[in-house]
């Protein structure tokens, strides 16, 4: 698989707190690859910093092949990296299609307002969102603000996408639809990382899956020997969770 | 905590809350269109439904932070649903709220503190409780002084449970319980709950993961556009199909 994205001995320093320590990481061009561990991590931490959120204070990181690493977060943006938000924060007063239409604005440089607008419609149509278009963004159920957070990043057209817990507070039901997007997504070429607390998805979505612990990169693999690993049921998956997750594991 | 422990409140039989007929909502918007709904003391209950049923505005009402448009909340046998949010905590209900809601630029203790605000005297069993607290998430002991703001949001989501049981309440309330936490959080907070809850605490309980809170509650009620649309004992509840349809999902299999 060609590499779309490269990090070298990636660090980022809080004061005294190592977030993320020598995080050496390669993302393949087209995989769904799956970044979990316990909270407070710094799995965040990780997209922060190759998104320009937060400086690496040590390593390199390389994007189709350029060095990032001091890129501030609009150059990243326009890179082709969009990532959403843990906590989303649309433009509460702003409609749904006003917000999607931001993102798409933003990231062109290309065109004007009239192809940003159907740029962004199709963005909503594809997340499902069409019907609540010219509603307020505040107005929004929690699920549909996810969504709505969904079709931002796309309107930016990435080439490699971060999906930071996208699905949290989400019902099963709501879920599966979720896993559905992340999937056609994924088949349209975009590169997805995937932060996810929701094993069931995890392992379902992803071809790959990489664990961070204490800013420390664990273990990297697929998702059968990332849940048999003794250090991942230890801190982070707990005995009875790790037991479900190898049978799911078993027969997806 | 300090919630009492009698052999006859931890069988759980007697009902600490009742409500009737509870309709509330935000200006022009109506959510709840009348819930009827039984906590029973000892027990733990669960909430579940589709985002945008109305469970976090139920808990909300019982709280008092939104007023009661019609209907009665019945705390022990007594109407309180013109009560204030203050009142509510005093009686012995606290609520943790989606979104955590902490105090940010306070250190993780004096959130906890915080909790206790109502509780009048004895230091020593403040104390206690705080050391309670730091027992059940050690996580939090080690963070004490850190800002909560600064914390991961699992981590946030210990420290509003832990404020919430600093009130020492009979009832605890937790909205979103697993919310962004990993699954050896969720397995150790969910064992926490059920030891608390031996120890004679009710809690009541929103969980979007329902197998889990199905398995982990005795009796669980389903809303559905403002209305609790089925309630039962909450094995029944896991294995009746159109509960498994509705919100299980295939992913159940």
């Amino acid at each position: 698989m060609a590499e779309l994205m490269r990090l070298d001995a990636v660090s980022r320093r809080f004061g005294g707190l190592q977030a993320l320590d020598r995080v050496t990481l390669d993302i393949g061009r087209g995989e769904i690859l799956g970044l979990i561990g316990p909270n407070g991590a710094g799995k965040t931490t990780l997209v922060n910093v190759v998104t320009g959120v937060h400086r690496a204070t040590g390593g390199r990181i390389h994007f189709e092949g350029r060095d990032i690493t001091s890129f501030k977060p609009y150059q990243a943006a326009r890179a082709g990296i969009a990532r959403t938000f843990q906590v989303v924060q649309p433009f509460p007063e702003l409609t749904v299609h006003e917000n999607v239409t931001a993102a798409a604005m933003f990231s062109s440089g290309k065109g004007g307002l009239r192809e940003a607008r159907a740029f962004a419609a199709e963005q909503l149509e594809f997340v499902g969102l069409s019907a609540t278009a010219d509603q307020p963004a505040a107005t929004l159920t929690l699920a549909m603000r996810k969504r709505l957070e969904l079709a931002k990043a796309l309107a930016m057209r990435p080439r490699l996408l971060f999906l930071d817990e996208v699905n949290a507070g989400l019902n099963s039901a709501e879920v599966e639809q979720a896993m559905g997007l992340i999937n056609q997504i994924a088949g349209t070429g975009v590169t997805i990382v995937l932060i996810e607390h929701l094993m069931k998805v995890v392992l379902s979505v992803c071809s790959r899956i990489v664990v961070l612990h204490n800013g420390a990169l664990i273990a990297d693999g697929p998702p059968s020997s990332i849940v048999s690993d003794p250090h991942v049921v230890e801190a982070y998956l707990g005995k009875k969770y790790a037991q479900m997750a190898a049978q799911a594991a078993g027969n997806p | 905590m300090t919630t009492s422990s009698s052999p006859a409140t931890a069988q759980g039989s007697g009902e600490l809350m009742r409500i009737e007929g509870l309709q509330a909502g935000y200006g022009p918007v109506t959510v709840l269109w009348g819930v009827d709904l039984v906590v029973r003391e000892g027990q733990i209950t669960a909430l579940i439904g589709s985002n945008g049923a109305g469970k976090s505005t139920l808990m909300r009402t019982i709280s008092g932070l939104i007023p009661t448009r019609a209907g009665r909340l019945l705390w022990q046998g007594r109407e309180i649903q013109h009560s204030t949010p203050a009142q509510v905590l005093g009686m012995g209900i606290a609520h943790v709220p989606e979104g955590r809601r902490l105090f940010s630029a306070m250190t993780v203790e004096d959130n906890l503190i915080m909790g206790a605000y109502l509780r009048s005297g004895n230091r020593a069993q403040l104390a206690r409780d705080l050391e309670r607290v730091y027992e059940i998430f050690p996580k939090l002991a080690e963070r004490r002084t850190q800002a909560a703001g600064t914390m991961s949001g699992g981590e946030q989501q210990m420290c509003a449970i832990g404020r919430g049981l600093m009130s020492a309440p009979r009832l605890l309330m937790i909205d979103e319980l697993s919310l962004g936490l990993s699954p050896l959080l969720v397995e150790q907070l969910v064992e926490a709950l059920i030891s608390l809850n031996r120890e004679g605490l009710s809690i009541l309980v929103v969980e979007q993961d329902v197998v889990a809170a199905l398995e982990v509650s005795s009796q669980a009620f389903v809303m559905d556009m403002g209305r609790v649309v089925q309630h039962g004992p909450s094995d029944q509840l896991l294995a009746d199909p159109a509960v498994r349809r509705a919100y299980l999902g295939a992913l159940a299999d």
